[in-house]
């Protein structure tokens, strides 16, 4: 009997030394589940999330400290990912953070541009260019479509624009699991 | 308006299932003139009860019963079950077994396409568990008698006149019982009903089965892998044995013409949904399910084994083919994927 | 001369009707002078060409209206002289349905050329030649579009082994390169020696299926006399077996020369280079003739009761080529391409292009509606038909529940989307689909994910300057208050808010002067800036105006599709 407990609590005490030892030795520097949200995230850094851009929120999921339902621009498919990163269940996205919305640029109408310089410091990703009293605008290849910027305009005059589809932008469609035959179109 | 390509070529499921059913035919043949007409009932319970079973899944799957049930594929899971099962099994032994084969292990994993188990083994595996004594009437060579079988069939009891048990199963029970001096070729020879290969009148189905088969390799429904590593992995391995202990492991021909190896080789292990579909991989598959076949035949408690080798090596698949990928146009200078 | 050459092969493959007879018993007619012709700027892979020209001016017949833009990029022409009536939006010849800019050319039926000079490629550096045929438009005219100058470089060792020239033409219908190997033998093969010379290959292999006897025959004749000239038999005609789609390069390669070249490679690494016979003629005719690529060999077939070959001006109306060789009534759409791998038109209204080698008329009857699609049952059917040696059903398996990395990892990119596999698939799935689909999302979410790999980057550069600014206007504060070293930290406190008061102050001044001016503007006082214009200024201003416009414009469109 207290032979059987001895060899039970030594080799406890050996696992529970090993396992001290691996954590040590095998010690892995920083977060690693946060970069992985954060490469989840779609880095919009638009804040709806409720948190300063999208690393803060990855840092927040990460601690357990927010839901994985709070970034619109990421959509059902950007919960779906976190969802399966962290095991968790799929949450519809939350509609206090907002709508999922198609993928848009900001465009300053030139014309009403006073220079004010507000927008050019609320982009978080340094998209708009310009300079005091001179005419702003939006270096649309590296806008993220955050809307930021909206607010701060004094004149409103940047707007949204939804990103039209191209040629290079196109994509073939699901293919229709079809049970019975469509009825022919006429052509 | 559907794309590319335009052009198809005029195959469909229902005419490959069409074709397995009509190979099956030589073998069905063989089996009544040699056993009776009964087998003929089984076909017919069995494919009733199918497709009932099977238009009943479909309803309530919300599925197009006209298009799937047209598909031939629960039809050859029955006649599949009425030719593995004995042909004077009572009735409702036959119809639960294909209700379970169709309602369990084909709709309940996913229907047709999706299961992972061979549905007729399936069948044939839970019924030799729950019903061993039931599972080992044969119906003797010779005894035609339609109206007895009848009796066995839809009958209470069991008419042992006509009722015998297979080669292989005289076999097992035989050198199970453990006299040192039985002999495989004692029990043959002691065994009037045993013929010249495989048992009388067996060794003719068998042979039904391999011109059938023969048939659907000739059709391409089938390749040539999985009956070849099956029945040369079966030779091989029985023929190992026998060289080595010729009184405790019967001949490979023996096993070739035995039991459900010919019916299993051409029509059963060929099963695509539940099988490995790699060539590398079907010859894997194959062979393992001979392997594990003449095991359970020759230590096992059941006296046929192909079921529950089938099963195995089922459950082995996405393994065989993920191993087993074949090389890329491109690679195949064995360049890491 | 076709004998002794040891012919390997590929596996799978499909034998489909073939259904060619019907457009090869006329020889080539030139296609007739459309109202108008519209020339899409993108018709090659890579960047879309910049244009060159605007509405009203006159051009000449190869003057070129889109210069070739970026790395990968091939110049465009107008096919004949006449008047630029615009340069808009118009639908393309793609599934999509989507517009792309275009080039509208009224002829004025002179059909005057620009100045044509053969171009001594033997005097130029091998980068001279490849500019001049990039600016010549020269494109790879199977189907592929792939500019051809990029291809014709051997690569670091400087020489090649085999030039292929690919004259197998595999798809069902299409016939376009048969008949231009039976007309124009001498000139493909003096195209086909100029790149071998570019290519220092020592030898040219021109495959050609055996189900084109009279091609086969007529490139022999060329290749014999051309041989003769040159002195050494450097050309040798193969006929191939006839198998769908022994026309692809890859597989053609492979057949020749028992070389596989995998996907994402060069084949010049591997001492082969593969062209299609059309492209060899277009480039005799760019450097012998000094010829742009304006026209091109299209096939006219399927349910048209004369089937038949045109030389067709690009940015003809596929539906005047159509009604050229009289569409039976039920006609109910237009490929590009051949039944196999062909392209759905949007509408016959579309022009022909580079890529088109056959305009195919479909209808329900010649193109039944697929059977309705059933479950996969892993017969391996498809498996057995793949030319690239793919697991087509595995590839189905993920692209369907969109697990695309397993997909790529079962090499979807080295499907070639020939079609065999839904062929032969006797549950009737559209399998090509399915890979088309998750091609396109994988391509989309690469896009996504270096966008925010950038935006990442961009976000984090300004939160690191914005921490460094911080600092930098601490240390000035600190600096100030140095002086006042007795109340330092007390000051330092305090000193913080007012002055960030204070600019805010200033900055909300400023704004609203700024407003005030701006509702000033808009009551009806002339901008300053705007006030006294040249009359170049104000053209400069209104060019930018429509530019604006243009591009609101080019997005209305798929805005209201999108809803």
């Amino acid at each position: 009997m207290l032979a059987a407990i001895l060899v039970m609590a030594l080799g406890a005490v050996l696992l529970g030394a090993a396992l001290g030892y691996a954590a040590a030795r095998f010690r892995v520097e920083g977060d690693p589940l946060v970069e992985k949200i954060d490469a989840i995230l779609p880095q919009t850094q638009c804040g709806q999330c409720g948190f300063a851009g999208c690393k803060p929120y990855a840092r927040a999921i990460a601690k357990g400290e927010a839901e994985i339902n709070q970034c619109p621009p990421g959509g059902d498919e950007g919960i779906h990912k976190l969802a399966d990163l962290l095991g968790r269940d799929f949450k519809s996205l939350s509609a206090e953070h907002g709508i999922e919305k198609p993928k848009s640029v900001a465009i300053i109408d030139e014309q009403a541009c006073i220079g004010c310089t507000l927008c050019i410091q609320a982009c978080p990703v340094d998209a708009i260019v310009g300079a005091a009293k001179q005419m702003h605008t939006v270096i649309a290849r590296q806008c993220t479509g955050c809307e930021l910027c909206l607010p701060p305009c004094p004149v409103n005059c940047i707007s949204m624009q939804p990103i039209a589809e191209s040629a290079e932008t196109w994509k073939w469609k699901y293919p229709a699991y079809r049970i019975n035959p469509a009825p022919r179109e006429a052509a | 308006m559907n794309n590319s390509p335009y052009l198809l070529q005029p195959a469909s499921v229902q005419s490959v299932m069409l074709r397995v059913l009509i190979a099956l035919l030589p073998g069905i043949a063989a089996y009544v003139w040699f056993f009776g007409a009964g087998i003929l009932v089984q076909i017919g319970l069995a494919s009733i009860a199918a497709l009932a079973a099977e238009a009943l899944m479909l309803a309530l799957r919300g599925k197009p019963l006209q298009l799937f049930l047209g598909d031939g594929s629960a039809l050859v899971t029955a006649w599949l079950i009425a030719l593995s099962f004995p042909s004077i099994a009572p009735w409702w032994l036959t119809v639960s077994a294909t209700l379970l084969a169709i309602i369990v292990a084909k709709h309940l994993y996913g229907g047709l396409g999706q299961n992972p188990f061979n549905p007729a083994m399936v069948a044939f595996a839970l019924m030799i568990v729950a019903y061993p004594q039931l599972m080992s009437q044969w119906p003797a060579a010779g005894a035609t008698d339609f109206a007895m079988q009848w009796q066995a069939i839809f009958g209470s009891r069991m008419i042992d006149a006509i009722t015998m048990a297979t080669p292989l199963d005289a076999v097992r029970t035989a050198l199970h019982a453990a006299h040192a001096n039985t002999t495989v070729a004692g029990v043959l020879a002691a065994n009037p009903a045993i013929g010249g290969i495989g048992g009388k009148g067996w060794e003719w189905v068998a042979a039904g089965h391999l011109a059938g088969g023969l048939w659907l390799l000739r059709q391409r429904i089938i390749t040539w892998h999985m009956p070849l590593a099956f029945l040369a992995g079966l030779c091989l391995v029985a023929g190992l044995f026998n060289l080595i202990d010729g009184a405790r492991f019967a001949a490979p021909l023996f096993h070739l013409f035995s039991g459900g190896a010919m019916l299993g080789a051409f029509f059963i292990v060929t099963d695509p949904v539940s099988g490995a579909t790699t060539p590398r991989g079907k010859l894997i598959f194959a062979a393992g399910v001979a392997l594990l076949t003449w095991i359970i035949r020759s230590f096992g408690a059941y006296p046929d084994g192909i079921a529950f080798a089938v099963l195995l090596m089922n459950i082995a698949v996405p393994l065989i083919d993920m191993y087993t990928q074949p090389p890329v146009f491109g690679h195949k200078d064995g360049e890491a994927r | 001369m076709t004998v002794l050459q040891r012919l390997f092969s590929f596996n799978g493959g499909v034998k489909p009707a073939y259904n060619k007879e019907a457009s090869t018993g006329l020889p080539i007619a030139m296609a007739p002078m459309p109202a108008q012709l519209v020339i899409p700027l993108h018709q090659s892979i890579g960047g879309t060409p910049r244009p060159l020209v605007a509405a009203g001016e006159y051009v000449l017949k190869g003057q070129r209206i889109g210069g070739a833009d970026g790395d990968v990029s091939s110049a465009v022409h107008a096919s004949t002289s006449g008047t630029v009536v615009a340069v808009e939006m118009r639908l393309m010849p793609h599934t999509s349905g989507l517009s792309a800019r275009c080039v509208v050319i009224q002829p004025d039926g002179r059909e005057e050329w620009i100045p044509r000079q053969p171009f001594d490629y033997r005097g130029a550096t091998p980068e001279q030649t490849r500019d001049y045929l990039r600016d010549a438009g020269v494109v790879g005219l199977g189907g592929a579009v792939f500019p051809s100058y990029l291809k014709i470089n051997p690569g670091k060792s400087g020489k090649l082994d085999t030039l292929v020239l690919n004259g197998a033409e595999c798809e069902p219908f299409i016939t376009c390169d048969d008949v231009l190997m039976r007309e124009r033998a001498a000139s493909i093969l003096k195209g086909a020696l100029i790149m071998r010379e570019m290519l220092g290959a020592a030898r040219v292999l021109i495959g050609i299926e055996d189900n084109k006897p009279q091609a086969i025959a007529a490139m022999e004749a060329a290749a014999r006399a051309a041989n003769e000239e040159a002195g050494h038999p450097a050309m040798q005609v193969v006929a191939v077996p006839t198998r769908y789609p022994a026309g692809g390069a890859k597989q053609l390669i492979r057949v020749l020369t028992g070389i596989e070249v995998p996907h994402g490679k060069r084949s010049t690494d591997y001492g082969v280079q593969c062209f299609n016979v059309a492209t060899a003629y277009a480039i005799y005719e760019a450097i012998a003739l000094g010829q742009p690529l304006i026209s091109r060999i299209v096939t006219v077939a399927g349910n048209v009761a004369r089937a038949r070959n045109y030389e067709v001006l690009f940015g003809t109306p596929m539906r005047d080529l159509v009604d050229l060789c009289d569409p039976r009534p039920d006609s109910d759409r237009v490929i590009m391409g051949g039944p196999m791998m062909g392209l759905l038109m949007p509408a016959d209204s579309v022009p022909v292009v580079k890529a088109a080698n056959c305009v195919l008329v479909g209808s329900p009857k010649l193109f039944p509606a697929p059977p309705p699609e059933m479950p996969c049952i892993r017969c391996g059917e498809c498996a057995k038909a793949c030319p690239a040696d793919l697991q087509p059903f595995e590839l189905y398996w993920f692209s369907r529940a969109r697990i695309f990395g397993k997909a790529q990892e079962y090499h979807l990119f080295d499907c070639i989307e020939c079609g065999c596999c839904a062929y032969v698939c006797p549950s009737h799935i559209p399998l090509v689909d399915y890979y088309r689909f998750a091609k396109s999302e994988i391509w989309a979410r690469e896009t996504q994910k270096e966008a925010a790999d950038v935006a990442r980057e961009r976000y984090e550069f300004r939160l690191l300057r914005e921490e460094r600014d911080k600092q930098e206007k601490a240390a000035k504060l600190a600096a100030r208050t140095v002086a006042a070293r007795a109340t330092a930290a007390a000051a330092l406190a305090a000193a913080e808010k007012p002055v960030i008061t204070a600019a805010d102050v200033a900055k909300k001044a400023l704004i609203t002067a700024a407003l005030e001016r701006a509702r000033a503007q808009k009551a009806g006082v002339r901008q300053e800036n705007t006030g006294n214009l040249t009359p170049g200024q104000q053209a400069e201003i209104a060019a930018i105006e429509a530019r604006r416009a243009e591009i609101r414009e080019m997005a209305k469109p798929h805005l209201r599709q999108d809803d």
